[in-house]
């Protein structure tokens, strides 16, 4: 299989200009005889469906929730990045695209990351005249705030709200297609499968979740903007609904993965407190900014954190990475959290966590400052801990957060199947091996305002013209099997509930495919996986019929393409024989313990294509080549 | 701590509906109240018996979705909480605890706690947004706006639609969900050009779905778990006036927000 990123030729800063001019257009009055698919109503999502809507295409929207104002975008707390140079400290296009490259371990493709960085300043326009309220200074300009990976203050932010209010201006724009009649919008309706026919995407089935009834949708192309899959671990800080599926099923249709072992894993979250847990919350990486980070220098120090003397307090990163101090990178700072505690050194009843201390920011600013900037957040780590992060340290461990892999796309965000085009998180595209903070903001927003509007018109123009509906084969066909599966699903009543199941995948997944994986592990975690997965089909229990709404049944639904997906993860975390970015191969580390890249054998994206049930998956790389940069050892110290 | 809870069962929109007593036992204070639901379904399911159903997904207290009266509250007693990140901490061994929908007109109940809160949706289609394309909007910096404004429209932003305030509402109204939309706007200068309009529209749609007035209880305040203070319903009661005087309510409207 060749796979052709479509990248355009000449000098890096004119790819993006030059390719809107080569690709077709669709005149006016002609857009309104397309019609699109769009699978979830995140940033992504909903940007994408409300733009095209706008350019007069026929627009059909998908998402589980009751509303596609609930995607999880929603939750994204700290910021959004551009590259406006407000602050007169140096930013510019080419800086921010370097620090996404960098920040990313040279793992991405470069021109798509330098014209995410291109049109990120459009983006905050953008969201400005949908009346976003970001935070402002008292001169009535926008404000701005740092964030790990950069040395410049480029992230926008509305309060620790930034995702809310981002989703909530790109809500309104769809809901006022929706008004208009331009998009047709389908809540809770859930994506079972993708409907391939003659080699091009050409529509979805989907289970509508209140009377169960499965049925497909036909369309002249389909968008997948459903996120990421670090559910996957069970926990998470994603929404509890978050799930692989759509973007598992187009895989199992042709679809190319790519890098699903590439995994963040988010520093700042709250640290689990029992094995009832459901969800790991997250606390913004913009607390970096004014919290330090330290565990006492002494193993087992159970000392209340206010009476630990300043000289016995090990403030790790600020010693081990000078320059970027508490802004290190998400890896690099979950991983220096992990080997702190497992050396001994943890903190709080699990001793799993570590201090992050505001006291020297109270100091310095008051604690009436530090409240308008975190405010929010400070009140919900005491909700959920019922300790006062005003007058003790809070402590904080990391947490699977953000997923990097997802289906290969090319230039224009289309998958090597034809007319299928994956946006946002769900694609793989621009984060490398590690995203940096108020990046995903940036790639959803960007993918959906400002790149597929173009690009899709070349696909439509070329193949829109081939109509289908869903009475063809294909249709009834991908239908049929949806319908069995869930039928089969229903008829097992073994013993064992879908969530204890998943809480199996996911304990083997954090121990064997999480912060560090290595070779005896991931082996481990392939042979687990598979009887996990017969597990489930032998004996898991979903009560209930599927002509209702039955939680129980999404949910396994959900858990039974996560026990495939698991074991595409680990085969490509054991594959990558390096250390790069989320990607932490224990056997691959510098001397001082820092990811060891191996650039000679694997500056390559991993594409694997679906081989059938039980076959191997078949590797297929697209080569990385770096035109304007230099690849480099990356260091922040 | 061992619990008892009274909670509303229905299989379905038709069915009439009922309070049913399930006991939860091994409730550890940590968990938070829908773990506490989850670890009761988990026994439910092993008995063969349909776990509770509720609406739930970030569990982090922004996505709003999860929803349910605890005790005659909308989302428990705790002040600016959602359900989700209520914690076990604050009741005690041997509690009654009643946990019941969201009971409006406009919201039907679809299966025991999940209810259809569609209308909300419906009201921002009619109005709740500018109407901007993407593609060619000025600098960022273009309208400096004062901190202030910029932080009360932020206020008002941060509502997260979960419709607590219908539930609270003895007259099930959603004054409370319109006028945070419509002052969000209109403490901005780039929602004031349609801000007539828009909070004729969104009043229009939330009368046509069935939600009541405001006859100044200020439940909705109470419950709210962003503690959107009931003045934003005095500001859209200005902002109606306005509208009022303008003429550009009724008919009118409705032309605009469908045109
Ligand atoms: S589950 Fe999202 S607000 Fe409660």
């Amino acid at each position: 299989m060749k796979l052709e990123s479509k990248v355009p030729s000449g000098p890096l800063a004119d790819k993006w200009d030059k390719h809107i001019f080569d690709l077709k257009l669709i005149n006016p009055a002609n857009k309104r005889k397309y019609s699109v698919i769009v699978v979830g109503s995140g940033l992504a999502g909903a940007s994408a469906a409300a733009s095209l809507a706008e350019l007069g295409y026929n627009v059909s929207c998908f998402c589980y929730q009751d509303s596609p104002r609930r995607a999880h975008s929603i939750a994204a707390q700290g910021g959004i990045n551009a590259a406006k140079n407000y602050q007169n400290d140096g930013d510019s296009v080419y800086r921010l695209f370097y620090d996404t490259i960098k920040g990313g371990d040279f793992r991405s493709r470069e021109a798509n990351v330098y014209r995410l960085a291109q049109v990120s300043a459009a983006i905050i326009d953008q969201c400005v005249a949908q009346g976003v309220p970001f935070g402002r200074e008292y001169g009535g300009l926008l404000a701005n705030r740092s964030f790990g990976g950069a040395q410049v203050s480029r992230t926008f932010y509305a309060r620790g709200q930034t995702g809310q209010q981002l989703l909530l201006g790109a809500y309104s724009a769809l809901s006022r297609q929706i008004g208009l009649g331009t998009v047709k919008m389908y809540n809770r309706s859930e994506m079972l499968d993708l409907v391939v026919v003659d080699g091009h995407a050409k529509g979805i089935v989907v289970r509508d979740m209140i009377s169960g009834k499965i049925s497909s949708y036909a369309a002249d192309a389909v968008i997948l903007a459903t996120g990421g899959y670090a559910n996957v671990f069970y926990l998470s800080t994603n929404a509890k609904g978050c799930n692989v599926t759509a973007i598992y099923r187009a895989h199992k249709k042709g679809a190319l993965f790519a890098n699903p072992c590439y995994t963040q894993i988010h520093p700042t979250c709250i640290p689990v407190t029992g094995d009832y847990q459901s969800k790991l919350t997250l606390m913004s990486e913009s607390l970096r900014n004014d919290g330090r980070i330290w565990v006492p220098k002494t193993k087992g120090d159970k000392r209340n954190p206010n009476s630990i003397p300043e000289n016995e307090r090990d403030y790790y990163l600020e010693r081990k990475y000078p320059a970027y101090g508490n802004l290190a990178p998400r890896d690099i700072s979950s991983r220096s959290a992990k080997e702190a505690c497992d050396a001994g050194y943890g903190v709080g009843e699990t001793g799993k966590g570590v201090y992050l201390d505001f006291t020297d920011a109270f100091n310095r600013v008051g604690k009436a400052v530090i409240a308008e900037r975190y405010g929010n957040l400070f009140e919900m780590y005491e909700r959920i801990t019922g300790e006062d992060p005003y007058s003790v340290p809070m402590r904080i461990y990391p947490a699977p957060h953000y997923t990097m892999g997802g289906l290969w796309v090319d230039y224009n965000l289309m998958s090597n199947v034809p007319g299928l085009h994956v946006l946002g998180e769900a694609n793989f595209s621009d984060h490398g091996a590690n995203r940096l903070g108020a990046s995903a903001l940036m790639q959803g927003l960007a993918d959906g305002y400002f790149v597929i509007p173009y690009t899709i018109g070349d696909y439509l123009a070329n193949h829109g013209k081939v109509k289908v509906n869903t009475d063809h084969a294909e249709f009834r066909k991908a239908e049929a099997e949806a319908v069995d599966r869930t039928k089969k699903m229903l008829s097992i009543k073994g013993k064992r509930s879908v969530d204890s199941i998943h809480k199996e995948l996911g304990h083997v997944m954090w121990e064997y495919c999480g912060m560090g994986r290595n070779e005896a592990g991931l082996k481990t975690a392939l042979k687990r996986i598979p009887e996990i997965r017969d597990e489930f089909w032998k004996n898991v229990t979903v009560l209930g019929s599927g002509e209702e709404i039955n939680h129980s049944l999404e949910k396994a639904g959900r858990l039974a393409d996560f026990l495939e997906f698991a074991e595409l993860m680990c085969t490509d975390a054991l594959n990558r024989n390096e250390s790069c970015g989320g990607h932490f191969r224990e056997e691959y580390q510098t001397p001082e313990g820092e990811a060891q890249r191996n650039d000679q054998d694997y500056c390559f994206v991993s594409c694997w294509e679906y081989k059938g049930p039980g076959a191997a998956p078949e590797l297929h790389k697209e080569p990385l080549t770096f035109e304007s940069i230099h690849l480099a050892q990356r260091s922040y110290k | 701590m061992k619990l008892t809870l009274h909670v509303w069962r229905q299989k379905s929109r038709d069915d009439k509906g009922r309070l049913e007593i399930i006991e939860a036992n091994n409730v550890s204070t940590h968990m938070s109240f829908l773990e506490m639901l989850d670890v009761v379904n988990e026994d439910l399911i092993a008995k063969g018996i349909d776990p509770i159903h509720f609406d739930h997904d970030c569990r982090e207290g922004i996505c709003g979705m999860c929803s349910m009266v605890i005790n005659g509250v909308a989302h428990g007693h705790q002040k600016g909480t959602t359900v989700c990140q209520l914690h076990m901490r604050y009741f005690n061994d041997g509690d009654h605890i009643f946990i019941e929908p969201w009971r409006a007109k406009a919201f039907p109940i679809l299966k025991d706690l999940v209810v259809d809160r569609s209308a909300l949706d419906r009201i921002m289609r009619a109005g709740g947004f500018i109407s901007v394309r993407t593609g060619g909007a000025p600098d960022g910096n273009a309208i400096p706006i004062p901190k202030d404004d910029a932080e009360k429209s932020m206020d008002a932003a941060a509502c997260i639609g979960c419709g607590a305030c219908v539930a609270a509402c003895p007259n099930a109204s959603a004054m409370l969900f319109v006028a945070a939309k419509v002052s969000q706007f209109a403490y901005l200068p780039q929602g004031r050009v349609e801000r007539e309009k828009r909070v004729s529209a969104m009043v229009a749609q939330m009368d046509a779905e069935g939600f009541g007035s405001c006859t100044n209880h200020y439940e909705c305040e109470a419950v709210c778990p962003k503690e959107i203070p009931a003045s934003m319903i005095a500001k859209m009661n200005r902002e109606y006036c306005r509208a009022l005087k303008k003429e550009t309510c009724g008919e009118s409207a409705k032309s605009w927000a469908g045109a």
